[in-house]
């Protein structure tokens, strides 16, 4: 299963980029969605939403399951990945390109205390 | 966990497999979306062996399955014939539903799920006479090849099946050799389902690989046999639902005055519910099973819901109040959401085309 070294993770299976501009992408692992199967729903949060950490924000639901995606911080959504409506499959095909919602957080050194690679491959290894 | 003859092949063809009532099945393997379409645009096949067929035999055997069935055996008049048929309680729920085969006047096949196969057995030999014989055939595995182009593929990857097989009509099987070919399947497609020797099973799978015949899952025939309409016991059906509650009306004789294990008290009710098929109005979720629904006429539940890969929307068989028609507007609660869907009636998808509007 591909774990990114660069990107931070919970564990709950969501993962984690840093970008330029100081907000987080936030997307579901390679494990998620293959746990998952082939996504066909996505719900993602209203842009201006302010999240608390752990908050259940986004859904992904496969032909077999549901599953809510959980706020890896508390911040405020500044984007969401509206393209992903009409090819929910672009999750399976490439999670850490296909992130959900793109969040400011409201405690940028709070990013350090998310999982790295190597913690968040033990949580299913 | 219990192994069909083909575990071997799914393995090194990269399937994902899963527990499915204690035997190692295939989900997928990779896509059950592109396996779906496979089966609806040219042709798939499945490892079905974990199915049990049991073999009825004996100069008893057509009274013996007249009063074992809701169905009526005598429906099978010429050799091939296959039956579908509902094997109820005394009160009416069903046990199983199954396919019983008229091969000889002594000799009836019916094959029944996996799930229930054991139970079905014990209920069988207690209902048994002294003139009838079961056995359960486990050293036989079987293979169902459906899609417009399965016939065409079986015969290409297996010759020797064609002349037995290519008379059939709907719903017809035939012996070919040592194999049982029939015209049946739980697609919604045209196609066959194979009986055969245990140990050829995985010749016969290599040889379908090559002729081009996709091999598919557990999953995309969960979303095919739903887009078809066709229930799954223990999911659409079980002990505590008769036939008339969940679709299957059409398949209980109650005409003629043959007494089999059920009908009194089928003939004496009215059902409160009924079966219908539901389709998601807008996006919003995905249909599943024990979601409420909710209409002008009463409440209801979903029994099966699914993505429909055809319809690329959500659908699902749901138990309805009785009076609810084809064409009402309900509401399904989805995560604390309630969704508009329409209630249709099943199938929704056959031989490739969409059927609902």
């Amino acid at each position: 299963m591909n774990v990114p070294e660069s990107l931070k993770y919970t564990a709950s299976h969501e993962w984690v980029r840093a970008e330029p501009d100081g907000t987080l992408s936030v997307g579901i692992t390679d494990h998620a969605q293959d746990a998952l199967g082939e996504l066909v729903f996505v719900e993602l949060p209203e842009v201006g939403r302010k999240l608390k950490a752990d908050e259940a924000c986004a859904v992904v639901e496969s032909v077999k399951a549901a599953s809510d995606v959980y706020a890896p911080l508390a911040g405020e959504v500044v984007d969401a990945h509206h393209a992903l409506a009409d090819s929910p499959g672009d999750v399976n095909k490439d999670p850490y390109g296909a992130w959900l919602f793109r969040l400011k957080p409201a405690d940028p050194a709070a990013l350090a205390k998310l999982l790295d690679a190597a913690a968040y491959t033990k949580t299913f290894k | 966990m219990k192994t069909t003859p083909l575990v071997g092949a799914h393995r090194r063809a990269g399937a994902k497999l899963v527990d499915f009532a204690g035997w190692e099945m295939p989900l997928h393997y990779g896509s059950q979306i592109d396996e779906h379409h496979a089966v609806r645009r040219a042709a798939g096949m499945f490892d079905t062996s974990h199915m049990l067929a049991i073999d009825v035999a004996g100069t008893g055997a057509r009274a013996f399955l007249s009063r074992a069935l809701a169905n009526d055996v005598a429906r099978l008049e010429r050799p091939g014939k296959a039956l579908y048929s509902c094997m109820l309680r005394e009160d009416g729920g069903i046990l199983d539903d199954l396919i019983a085969y008229f091969l000889r006047a002594d000799l009836y096949r019916v094959v029944v799920n996996a799930t229930t196969a054991d139970k079905d057995l014990a209920w069988l030999e207690a209902l048994g006479a002294s003139d009838v014989t079961l056995r359960p055939r486990r050293d036989l595995a079987m293979i169902a090849v459906q899609g417009p182009q399965a016939r065409s593929r079986t015969w290409s990857a297996l010759p020797v099946l064609r002349a037995a097989s290519e008379p059939l009509a709907p719903f017809f099987g035939a012996t070919a050799g040592d194999a049982f070919v029939s015209r049946t399947g739980y697609t919604g497609e045209d196609g066959f389902e194979l009986l055969l020797p245990a140990d050829e099973a995985l010749a016969v799978w290599g040889r379908l690989a090559q002729a081009g015949v996709r091999p598919c899952g557990l999953g995309a025939r969960d979303t095919l046999r739903l887009e078809a309409g066709m229930n799954l016991y223990g999911q659409d059906m079980d002990e505590s639902v008769t036939p008339l509650e969940c679709g299957l009306a059409w398949t209980v004789d109650l005409a003629s005055q043959r007494d089999f294990v059920g009908r009194q008290a089928l003939a004496g009710r009215k059902p409160a519910r009924a079966q219908l098929g539901l389709v998601l109005a807008g996006r919003g979720g995905v249909l599943r099973a024990h979601q409420a629904v909710h209409g002008a006429r009463g409440d209801g539940e979903i029994t099966s819901g699914t993505f429909s890969p055809t319809m690329q929307t959500s659908i699902a068989l749901a138990r309805l109040p009785l009076e609810t028609a084809p064409g009402d507007e309900v509401e399904v609660e989805v995560r604390g959401k309630r969704l508009a869907a329409r209630a249709v009636r099943p199938p929704f998808v056959r031989h490739g085309r969409i059927l609902v509007s």
